[in-house]
């Protein structure tokens, strides 16, 4: 079914609804002094309406509205647009049957170098966005101005892994929090961009940052750390929306006496990585939040860390009240291929099932169970060559000679995986699963390493092949019961541009070579592309004001926002 | 740049404590910010021929530069080979020391920094991967190859025809890679390859800002919607377009929709240069003018 969405929803703050108060006073009235009243109620409409529009104007996002936020598909409210993960919009004005006549609406320079990888919301009218060297930046949505801009002041010795990148923002009430690549977490007012309180959670010297989009549920900030190349121990964190207070930290390393901890070998658990960054999930139903965790470190060597490696590579099921585990899900098992798990959790419900469906790294498209974090299923959608077996509850585990060696081991997916972090999308409409594949294979060596605080901690290198060997990408639509493939659009080569569904039949993604691409999301024809100059870094979304759907991605150092003539 | 007010915060605090080694820290500290360029212009290696430093160099080559350079610095997809000791972007210990730490422009070759493509390496790290390279360097020269003035001939003469499709210092064909620069850049043994079997790899060529890998030259061949037929080399695409060079050299943009026909193959259009074609001593006369070419200079 598709939502017309376009009319319902809230209204755009600058449009007076119908059943404004003055209107109804003044009819009440009646006739008596008909001048004097009308002058009156002239100027009392006139506040009233100047009240009402400054009460909307400072609407608060208030926890409600993002518990709800499939009714005002008009906006963006955090960062995978639900809290389901579906990177869905329920707009549905551009759609199949004028896909084809997108043209740019606005473009926003951040004047910054290197990837720029964040999807900005969009509440009432205002974009609010990040980009490299945490830039957060708020633009009238109609028209690209920026409204304010904001950059965190980084220090020289700050240790992003994969360049300075920051996916965005997460919003309650009137404050915009941000996650910084020194590893603070910082409150901004929505409308000035001025900082309400910054915190600081970690020694970024030792390799701790944040790169991507803070989750805001019920009243608290959850915020995962990278850091997965540097031997930090990684960790989740809850804050007051309010205040900055940390409510709770999930270590993702159990500590000594704890469950899990048999899992490392001697002292590695300390400097044992598995950061948790990438913007989780969350179930109301069941008040559980989910996140998912990255490699061990070393990432690319076993040696030393003997055991499973607990919780990396991992689906976790938090109380996002106290950040008390409720079932862990461990994809990889002492990963030595820099597999992390961290793709959005993305929840599926599917008749009576209660699913988390993620198309991992590591090749396998997994169904969970997220009610106990049973395994359903995992089917492979990308080449592989680390598994060739399965556990006794199904999971695929990897080979011995699959090992990184001192004359280098082709295996497949090569390190940046069969995907990545970039976004997935379910429709509920086409009940499809669309993912961003990539078909690349690397030779992993042996480069041993000691731990160095603040210095990379690999334990081994990847590289493509020498031979040629051609790298290539698609975008995959699965059938998320089966993990099967319904169609694939091939891209020029591998991709780092996530999709977006939306109620109009449209999947939208981007590519290395810098087009962002409109498919039909139930055949994967390609209906319309606009080449941006330079590559997609990011994840699309879409959103409407003024009664007009508008998609945005990043590409480049630039925000494009595309519409309708 | 450093804070300042940092720095002296840190100088007061520690003085009290640690004085001694306060006044080592601050001093280096200052020398970092106050001499950073004639710290970064350092000329000499600190670990020359040190075996062990060597080792760990190999490291930190495999962990920062083999995704391009290739495992044991013989060159990948598109990085240079680095055993060759005439270099085409400085052979001293100062040039690739400058090199690995800013990059160099115009090229992929990011800056070992935080923040570029790699993880960053320190200036240790660099001294480390400088002292492996120089422990795995060969030395080959025109005349240890063969013969480069009968080369010369030959890559400009009839009978190899090299020039038909390739440069060498701005006189040759487009067809394929420009050569000037490919002596200093490939082992002898890859450019022996290169000629016998020109299909198992494939040139790299344009390389776009963010994009992962490189275009290389693949052999294209489109029928347009008025049935004209064009073959050549594909200078760049992307899943609507092709920018290509026809066999004359003229450059042709197509949107790829509005095509009857669009083939790509991975079988170069060089033909396969095998010993009748090209006897081993004229191979190895090529590759001596190829080297001698790539020297400063050279073979002009």
């Amino acid at each position: 079914m598709r939502a017309s969405s376009m009319d319902g929803g809230r209204k755009s703050r600058f449009l007076v609804p119908q059943n404004y108060p003055g209107r109804r006073r003044r009819a009440a009235l009646g006739m008596t002094s008909f001048c004097v009243a009308r002058v009156l109620m002239t100027t009392a409409g006139a506040i009233a309406a100047f009240l009402l529009l400054t009460a909307q104007s400072s609407a608060q996002v208030t926890a409600e509205r993002l518990l709800n936020s499939s009714k005002e598909p008009q906006n963006w409210l955090m960062y995978s647009g639900d809290y389901a993960g579906h990177r869905y919009s329920a707009l549905d004005q551009i759609n199949m049957s004028n896909a084809a006549l997108l043209v740019p609406k606005w473009a926003y320079q951040t004047m910054a170098g290197g990837k720029f990888e964040g999807t900005p919301l969009d509440v009432d009218g205002i974009l609010y966005g990040t980009g490299q060297d945490d830039r957060v930046f708020a633009l009238d949505a109609r028209s690209g101005r920026p409204i304010w801009q904001y950059q965190q002041a980084l220090p020289v010795d700050i240790r992003p892994c994969c360049g300075r990148v920051n996916r965005g923002v997460a919003i309650l009430g009137d404050k915009v929090f941000v996650a910084t690549l020194d590893a603070h977490v910082v409150a901004l007012d929505s409308k000035t961009g001025n900082v309400v309180w910054e915190v600081n959670t970690a020694e970024h010297a030792k390799g701790y940052s944040f790169t991507l989009a803070p989750l805001v549920i019920k009243n608290l900030v959850i915020v995962g750390v990278s850091g997965g190349e540097y031997g930090i121990r990684g960790f989740i964190d809850a804050y007051d929306a309010a205040t900055g207070a940390r409510k709770w930290r999930f270590y993702t390393i159990p500590g000594p006496g704890e469950p899990g901890h048999e899992t490392w070998e001697g002292e590695s658990w300390k400097i044992g990585g598995s950061p948790a960054w990438i913007t989780g999930t969350y179930d109301p139903a069941t008040n559980t939040t989910f996140w998912t965790t990255g490699n061990p470190s070393p990432s690319n060597r076993g040696e030393g860390r003997a055991g499973d490696n607990l919780y990396s590579n991992s689906l976790l099921a938090l109380d996002p009240d106290t950040g008390k585990l409720k079932w862990h899900f461990q994809f990889t098992q002492h990963d030595e291929h820099d597999y992390d798990a961290t793709q959005v959790p993305v929840m599926i419900d599917d008749g009576d099932r209660k699913l988390i469906a993620q198309a991992n790294r590591n090749g396998f498209f997994y169904l969970i169970d997220r009610t106990n974090g049973k395994l359903l299923s995992a089917t492979s959608y990308a080449k592989v060559t680390w598994s060739t077996s399965k556990d006794a509850i199904g999971r695929p585990v990897g080979d011995k000679n699959a090992s990184p060696t001192p004359e280098g081991n082709r295996v497949c997916p090569g390190a940046a995986g069969a995907t990545n972090w970039m976004s997935p999308t379910y429709d509920p409409q086409t009940k499809l699963f669309y993912v961003t594949a990539r078909e690349q294979c690397d030779i992993f060596a042996t480069a041993p390493q000691p731990y160095e605080a603040g210095h990379a901690y690999y334990g081994s290198a990847y590289f493509p092949n020498d031979e040629a060997q051609p790298f290539w990408g698609a975008l995959r639509a699965l059938d998320p019961a089966t993990g099967k493939l319904k169609w694939e659009w091939k891209h020029s080569s591998p991709t780092w541009a996530g999709v977006l569904s939306t109620a109009g039949g449209l999947v939208f993604t981007g590519d290395a070579e810098g087009n962002v691409i409109a498919l039909d999301a139930a055949s994967g024809k390609a209906l319309w592309h606009f080449q941006c100059g330079s590559s997609v870094y990011a994840s699309p979304m879409s959103f409407a004001v003024d009664g007009k759907q508008y998609v945005t991605v990043a590409a480049g150092s630039t925000l494009f926002t595309f519409g309708l003539p | 740049m450093p804070n300042f007010s940092q720095l002296r915060h840190f100088m007061q605090r520690d003085s009290r404590t640690f004085p001694r080694r306060c006044g080592l820290v601050a001093a280096a500290l200052l020398v970092l910010w106050v001499g950073a360029p004639g710290l970064l212009a350092q000329e000499k290696n600190p670990y020359a021929g040190d075996a062990k430093v060597a080792k760990l160099g190999e490291y930190q080559f495999r962990s920062n530069c083999a995704f391009c350079h290739g495992l044991g610095a013989k060159g990948g997809g598109r990085g240079p080979d680095l055993t060759r000791a005439q270099k085409h972007h400085g052979n001293t210990d100062a040039e690739i020391f400058h090199n690995i730490h800013d990059g160099i422009a115009g090229t992929a070759m990011p800056a070992a920094t935080n923040g570029g493509i790699g993880v960053g390496m320190s200036d240790e790290e660099i001294w480390q991967v400088v002292t492996y390279l120089r422990s795995v360097e060969k030395k080959a020269t025109a005349a240890e190859t063969g013969d480069a003035a009968r080369g010369k001939e030959l890559f400009y003469g009839n009978n190899a025809a090299c020039a038909t499709c390739h440069m060498v210092n701005g006189k040759g064909g487009r067809l394929g890679p420009d050569l000037t620069t490919t002596g200093s850049s490939r082992s002898v043994d890859y450019l022996a390859d290169s000629v016998r079997s020109p299909s198992k790899r494939l040139a790299v060529g344009l390389s776009e800002p963010l994009k992962d890998f490189a275009q290389e030259y693949e052999t294209v061949t489109v029928i347009t919607a008025d049935a004209t037929l064009y073959q050549g080399v594909i200078l760049n695409e992307d899943s609507f377009t092709v920018q290509m060079l026809d066999r004359s050299e003229r450059l042709h943009s197509f949107e790829k929709a509005k095509l009857r026909s669009f083939q790509k193959s991975r079988e170069s259009l060089m033909p396969t240069y095998d010993v009748k074609l090209l006897p081993e001593k004229d191979l190895k006369d090529l590759i001596a003018f190829l080297l001698a070419a790539s020297s400063q200079g050279g073979a002009k």
